[in-house]
C-alpha cells in the first residue's frame, strides 16, 4: 500500500502540469458543489426566516369548548366562537418554566389573544389582539426587527400596531386609542410602537398589547389562551410536540401540521440542489476517469515492466486507484478552500443583505464535498485501474 | 550440475484458422544451474516467445515447463507472478526501466514489490549492484538522464536484485554500441561467477554469443545445440 502510494505520487509529480490541470478541474467541480450548497442552504434559510421564521414551531392552543353541546354542531358558529372568545388554558402558566427548561427550546411566549376593536376619534377598525409577556415581545416573531417607529416593548397602557392600521386610522406614535374586546371591556392605550412586516397582512390586523392589558380586556385573571414555543431546530418540532403534550397534558401542535406547503417547497428546492450537485460530482468522476484512462494507456509499457518484475494485478490497480484518490483529495481540498474563500464576503448565519445572493457560508458542506469527491475519484479510477492491471505484459513491453 | 529449467515438447501457436502461426513446435530444453547460454536464431524464429514462456509471462499452447521443481504450466496466475518475482530476472531490449524513477529506485523495485516497501537492506544491495555495474556515481540519477548502455546496466542490476536463480535477457545488447555491449556481457560473466546465476541471453550477434559458455539455436521451432 505504502509502496503503491509512492509510485502513485511519483506518477502525479512526473507530469506536474497535467496533474495540476486535473486537480484544478476537480477543484472547480467541488467549488460548484460548495457554492450550490451554500446558495441552496442560504435560500432555504431565507425562505424560512421570511415565512416560517416568524411563527411558532410548537404551539399549545386552548381547545374550544365542545361545540356539539353548546351550538348544535354549526361549524361556522364554532369558528366564530373560538376566534372571538378564546378558550382558557388554566394550567398553562404552570408549565412555562418547565417547557423553557427542555433542551432544544429557544423561547416560550405565553399569550392571551382574542378579537376586538380599535377606536381613534370617529374611526373604528377590527383587530385581533395579541397579549404578549413584557420582555418576550420578540420571542416568536421578531417584533424588534419590524418596529419602524417607537419601541416593541409592551408595558401597561401601551399598544403596538401595524403601519397600515396606523395609516387607516390616521394614528401617530404617542397618540392614544381606545381598545375594546369582544367581552365588552374597554381600555385607553397609548401607541408606543408602529411595526411593518411588509407582507401587508398582519400590519392591518394585529395589535399587540401586554399580557396584563389582555387579561383585563378578556376578563381572564388567570390562565392563557395560547403558548407559543420556538425551538433551536425547527425540524425538531414534530418530535418535540408530543413530548410537550406528554409532559403538560396540553395539546401541543407542530408548525408542520399547517406548514406542509412550506416544507414541500423547501424539499423541492433541496432536490434541485441535489440535482445540481450530482452534476458537479458526475463531471468530477468523468474527468478523473478519462484522465486516468489516458494515463494508464500512456504507461502501458511500464505496467508491463512492473508485472514482469512480479507486481501483482492488485498492486497495479492500487497504484492507479491511489492516483485517483490523491487527485480527488487534492482537488477536494483546493476546491473547498476556493469555495470558502469565495463565500467569505457573504455574511454568515442568514444575515442576508437585500439584493445580494442569499448565500450562507456555513452551509457549504465542505466535508461532504471533499468526502464525495474522494469517493467519486476512487470509483472513477477503479475501471481504468482494472483495465491497466489486465494489460498483457508481453504485448505492453513489446510496444 | 543440476537442471534448473526443464522444458519438454513445448508448443506455442499464435492465432487460429487462417492466421494460425506455429512458432514453437515441440521444443525440448534443459538449462543447468549456473550456465550462461546464448539463444541464437534469425529474427522471427521465436526467441522472444521462448523467453517470455520461460519467464512465466506467457502460457505455452502445450507442453511441460518446470523450474526449481515447480510445474509452471499448472500454476495459477498469482502463483506465477510471485514465482517470477523471487526466482526470475528480466532484461529487455526496449522499455526496460521506469522512466520517472531513479536508477536505485528501479534496481530495488523487485525487492520493494516483495517486501511491500523499500527496505534499507534492499537499498544497500541496490547500491552495491549499481557499483558493481560501474554506476556508483549514477545511483540517484533519473533513468531518463542515462545513456543506453547505462540503462541496460541498471536493468541487469535490477534483474539480479532478488538473487534470482535465472536471468532471461532478450537481446540486451541489441540497442548498444560494441563497447557498451561488451561491458554488459562482462558484467554478466562476473555476476555468474560471483553469484552462480543462470543466464539465458537471446541475440542474433555471433560475437556476443561467443562470449557465452553454451550456444542454443532456435530452428523451425526447436532448439538445437
Ligand atoms: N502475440 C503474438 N501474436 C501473433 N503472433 C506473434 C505474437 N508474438 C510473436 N508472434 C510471432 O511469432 C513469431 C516469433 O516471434 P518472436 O518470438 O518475437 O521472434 P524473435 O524474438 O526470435 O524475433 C513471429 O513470426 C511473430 O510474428
Ligand atoms: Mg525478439
Amino acid at each position: 500500500m505504502l509502496y503503491a502510494l509512492k509510485i502513485a505520487g511519483r506518477y502525479l509529480t512526473a507530469s506536474k502540469a497535467q496533474t495540476g490541470l486535473l486537480v484544478l478541474g476537480v477543484a472547480v467541480g467541488v467549488f460548484i458543489f460548495i457554492f450550490m450548497s451554500a446558495l441552496i442552504g442560504g435560500l432555504a434559510e431565507l425562505i424560512l426566516s421570511r415565512t416560517v421564521g416568524d411563527i411558532a414551531h410548537v404551539s399549545i392552543q386552548a381547545e374550544p369548548e365542545d361545540p356539539a353541546l353548546l351550538l348544535a354542531g354549526s361549524p361556522l358558529l364554532v369558528q366564530q366562537k373560538s376566534s372571538t372568545t378564546a378558550a382558557n388554558l388554566p394550567t398553562a402558566a404552570n408549565f412555562i418554566a418547565l417547557i423553557e427548561s427542555l433542551p432544544g427550546v429557544r423561547a416560550v411566549s405565553p399569550q392571551i389573544s382574542g378579537a376586538g376593536f380599535v377606536t381613534h376619534g370617529a374611526q373604528v377598525a377590527q383587530v385581533s389582539i395579541n397579549g404578549l409577556m413584557a420582555g418576550r415581545e420578540s420571542a416568536i416573531a421578531n417584533l424588534d426587527g419590524y418596529v419602524v417607529e417607537g419601541t416593541a416593548r409592551l408595558g401597561a397602557g401601551s399598544i403596538l400596531i401595524g403601519k397600515r392600521l396606523a395609516e387607516d386610522l390616521n394614528l401617530l406614535l404617542g397618540q392614544s386609542v381606545r381598545l375594546s374586546s369582544t367581552k365588552g371591556i374597554e381600555t385607553a392605550l397609548t401607541v408606543t410602537g408602529i411595526y411593518q412586516m411588509g407582507a401587508g397582512g398582519p400590519d392591518r390586523r394585529t395589535a399587540y398589547v401586554s399580557l396584563g392589558t389582555a387579561r383585563t380586556l378578556f376578563a381572564m385573571p388567570q390562565g392563557l389562551t395560547r403558548v407559543e414555543i420556538k425551538l433551536t431546530d425547527l425540524y425538531a418540532a414534530d418530535a418535540m410536540a408530543p413530548q410537550i403534550t406528554a409532559l403538560t397534558g396540553l395539546t401541543a401542535k407542530s408548525w408542520t401540521v399547517d406548514g406542509a406547503q412550506f416544507l414541500e417547497a423547501l424539499s423541492a428546492q433541496a432536490k434541485t440542489g441535489v440535482f445540481l450537485k450530482s452534476f458537479a460530482l458526475i463531471t468530477i468522476v468523468i474527468g478523473v476517469a478519462s484522465a486516468l484512462l489516458l494515463s494508464t494507456y500512456r504507461r502501458r509499457p511500464e505496467i508491463g515492466i512492473m508485472r514482469a518484475m512480479g507486481a501483482s494485478e492488485r498492486f497495479v490497480v492500487l497504484v492507479f486507484v491511489l492516483q485517483g484518490a490523491l487527485i480527488g483529495l487534492m482537488g477536494g481540498l483546493l476546491g473547498a478552500a476556493l469555495g470558502y474563500a469565495a463565500l467569505l464576503p457573504f455574511p454568515a448565519g442568514g444575515q442576508f443583505r437585500t439584493g445580494s445572493l442569499p448565500i450562507d457560508i456555513k452551509q457549504g458542506s465542505y466535508g461532504l464535498a471533499i468526502g464525495l469527491t474522494l469517493l467519486g475519484a476512487i470509483l472513477a479510477s477503479i475501471w481504468p485501474a482494472r483495465s491497466a492491471a489486465k494489460v498483457d505484459p508481453v504485448t505492453a513491453i513489446g510496444q | 550440475m543440476s537442471a534448473l529449467v526443464v522444458v519438454q515438447d513445448l508448443v506455442k501457436t499464435f492465432g487460429a484458422g487462417l492466421t494460425e502461426t506455429p512458432v514453437l513446435r515441440g521444443l525440448n530444453l534443459t538449462l543447468q544451474t549456473g550456465e550462461v547460454s546464448a539463444l541464437l536464431g534469425p529474427s522471427g524464429s521465436g526467441k522472444s516467445t521462448l523467453l517470455t514462456i520461460l519467464g512465466t509471462l506467457m502460457q505455452p499452447t502445450s507442453g511441460a515447463h518446470q523450474m526449481l521443481g515447480c510445474d509452471l504450466v499448472r500454476a495459477s496466475d498469482s502463483a506465477r507472478t510471485a514465482f517470477r518475482n523471487q526466482h526470475i530476472g528480466f532484461v529487455f531490449q526496449f522499455h526496460n526501466l521506469l522512466p520517472d524513477f531513479t536508477a536505485l529506485e528501479n534496481v530495488i523495485f523487485p525487492a520493494a514489490i516483495r517486501a511491500g516497501r523499500e527496505t534499507a537492506v534492499a537499498q544497500a544491495r541496490g547500491k552495491d549492484l549499481l557499483a558493481r555495474m560501474g554506476l556508483q556515481d549514477r545511483i540517484h540519477f533519473p533513468t531518463a538522464h542515462l545513456s543506453g548502455g547505462q540503462k541496460q546496466r541498471v536493468a541487469v542490476a535490477r534483474a539480479l536484485m532478488n538473487r534470482p536463480e535465472l536471468v532471461l535477457a532478450d537481446e540486451p545488447t541489441g540497442n548498444l554500441d560494441r563497447a557498451s555491449a561488451g561491458q554488459v556481457m562482462e558484467l554478466i560473466a562476473q555476476i555468474n561467477q560471483d553469484e552462480g546465476t543462470t543466464f539465458l541471453i537471446s541475440t542474433h550477434d555471433e560475437k556476443i554469443a561467443a562470449l557465452c559458455a553454451r550456444q542454443l539455436v532456435v530452428v523451425d521451432g526447436q532448439v538445437q545445440g
